[in-house]
């Protein structure tokens, strides 16, 4: 008997495992996403990713066709009306983070569909500041990242700041 | 033959060769681009004015440093011009619809016939097939007519400098990255793909994709695709290409079409006109001149008699 009920209860499990998305299940769901592609200017930027599940509750807004409620777009709906999750979820599974080299130039067919994909890096910003300006979140670029020292000198900002002003005014101090 | 059916014949043929307006195709072939040039396709919806790509360009080719900080956003309440210190710079336009004010990048479109490469006499200036205008300072002789031919106003001349100035623009980063296959610097760091590299023949596709899929996004017109005669750099907005600061009066044919047909005949003229007019004048002459000199050779014989 009690192998039975062992056995109901491991098939329950089995079945719950394959028919649950592993999203809905809280598997591999990270809290926080460390973002450190541009950690040559930038320091790497902590994205409380559990702040934004909460806030939004619907994850297609920004995993598309991947995960969460089929998109409404009809631009995608013709091919992923029937679509369900894939197994590659994260940003980079489809968003080059260095789109124009030669190669990946190559593999672009202007026949197909995604050819207008955006970099890893496009991706993100335009994903969250637009959403950002809708929702009256943080749009700066400070509001996010911090500097390292190549990335101040890099922009000749704080500590490499440009020292003799024009004699012209203008651009103005601040 | 009568020697004044001659002359007639001459005059009349001449008239035709000198006088008749010679078809655009016969003076010089219209040049489309290179098949393979490559492009940028500046996306002004995208843009946010972080002035990246200003700093990208400034470092990838070695600009000295500049007036105020890269992130600094103070620059964009006057409208700057490209400099010898600054091969591109972004300006803000006025916002028409309540909608954010637009910006958009500037630098060298990189015509597919160049004026800056018509009118500079000493062709310093190259047109490469990958499609960057790039401009070689060792012939330059600073006479400055590119800056005057240009009709985006972009080459810029190094005043500062007393002692060899040479014209300063953007070169779509050639000799370090375009030659190499490799986007320019600005594209590499623009954080929202605002600025996309391809070849150009795509960029149009994609460009045309975009106004299609996105219509209420866009102003529907490619900016660039035409203009002049196409440039390889091209600009999509939302609103029409005059509110952010782009010309659209400048036509669609390349500034050489203006003197193709003049240049064309200076050739002929040079030639055949010379040899053309000697020998009507030696006709018209002849026999009337030898007489001419003779009697009054004679007469002054005469007199002395």
């Amino acid at each position: 008997m009690q192998t039975k009920v062992f056995w109901l209860a491991g098939i329950i499990v089995f079945l719950l495992l394959i028919t649950v998305p592993g999203t809905s299940r809280g598997i591999s769901v990270p809290d926080v996403i460390t973002l450190h592609s541009q950690s040559k200017l930038y320091e790497p930027f902590n994205f409380p990713h559990a702040k934004h599940i909460l806030l939004l509750k619907e994850c297609s807004y920004c995993h598309h066709h991947t995960t969460g409620t089929l998109m409404k777009n009809p631009d995608c709906i013709r091919c992923h009306i029937n679509s369900s999750e894939t197994k590659v979820v994260s940003c980079r599974g489809c968003h080059l983070p260095d789109p124009f080299t030669a190669a990946a130039m190559k593999e672009k067919d202007p026949k197909l569909y995604h050819n207008d994909r955006p970099s890893l890096k496009a991706a993100m910003h335009r994903n969250c500041i637009d959403c950002h300006d809708k929702m009256k979140g943080p749009t700066g670029c400070r509001d996010c990242h911090k500097y390292t020292k190549e990335g101040a000198s890099f922009y000749n900002t704080g500590e490499f700041a440009p020292k003799n002003k024009p004699a012209k005014g203008g651009h103005g101090e601040h | 033959m009568k020697r004044r059916d001659f002359l007639k014949g001459c005059l009349i043929s001449g008239a035709a060769v000198s006088l008749g307006t010679p078809s655009k195709s016969w003076a010089v072939g219209s040049f489309e681009g290179y098949p393979d040039s490559m492009g940028v396709l500046v996306d002004t919806t995208r843009c946010i004015g972080c002035r990246s790509c200003e700093a990208a360009c400034n470092k990838e080719q070695k600009l000295p440093e500049p007036d105020v900080p890269f992130d600094d956003t103070s620059v964009f309440e006057e409208k700057r011009r490209t400099s010898e210190k600054a091969y591109t710079v972004v300006n803000r336009y006025e916002a028409t619809d309540g909608q954010k004010p637009p910006f958009r990048k500037m630098q060298c479109n990189h015509c597919n016939e160049p004026a800056c490469l018509t009118s500079c006499f000493v062709n310093a200036y190259t047109k490469t097939k990958e499609g960057a205008v790039i401009y070689n300072s060792k012939v330059c002789v600073g006479c400055r007519t590119c800056m005057v031919a240009c009709p985006f106003n972009i080459p810029a001349y190094s005043y500062s400098s007393a002692f060899g100035p040479v014209i300063k623009k953007c070169i779509f980063c050639y000799h370090t990255r375009l030659k190499f296959g490799k986007p320019p610097a600005c594209v590499e760091i623009c954080p929202r793909e605002a600025l996309t590299f391809g070849l150009r023949r795509d960029l149009i596709k994609l460009a045309n994709e975009r106004i299609r899929a996105t219509p209420d996004k866009y102003y529907d017109h490619i900016y660039g695709e035409k203009e002049l005669g196409g440039t390889s750099w091209l600009y999509l907005s939302r609103v029409p290409a005059e509110q952010i600061g782009l010309d659209e009066t400048v036509g669609n044919e390349p500034i050489i079409s203006n003197v193709k047909e003049f240049l064309g005949m200076v050739p002929m003229v040079l030639t055949i006109w010379p040899a053309l007019f000697t020998g009507i004048h030696l006709l018209a002459t002849r026999g009337k001149d030898h007489d001419d000199a003779h009697s009054n050779h004679s007469e002054q014989e005469d007199g002395k008699k």
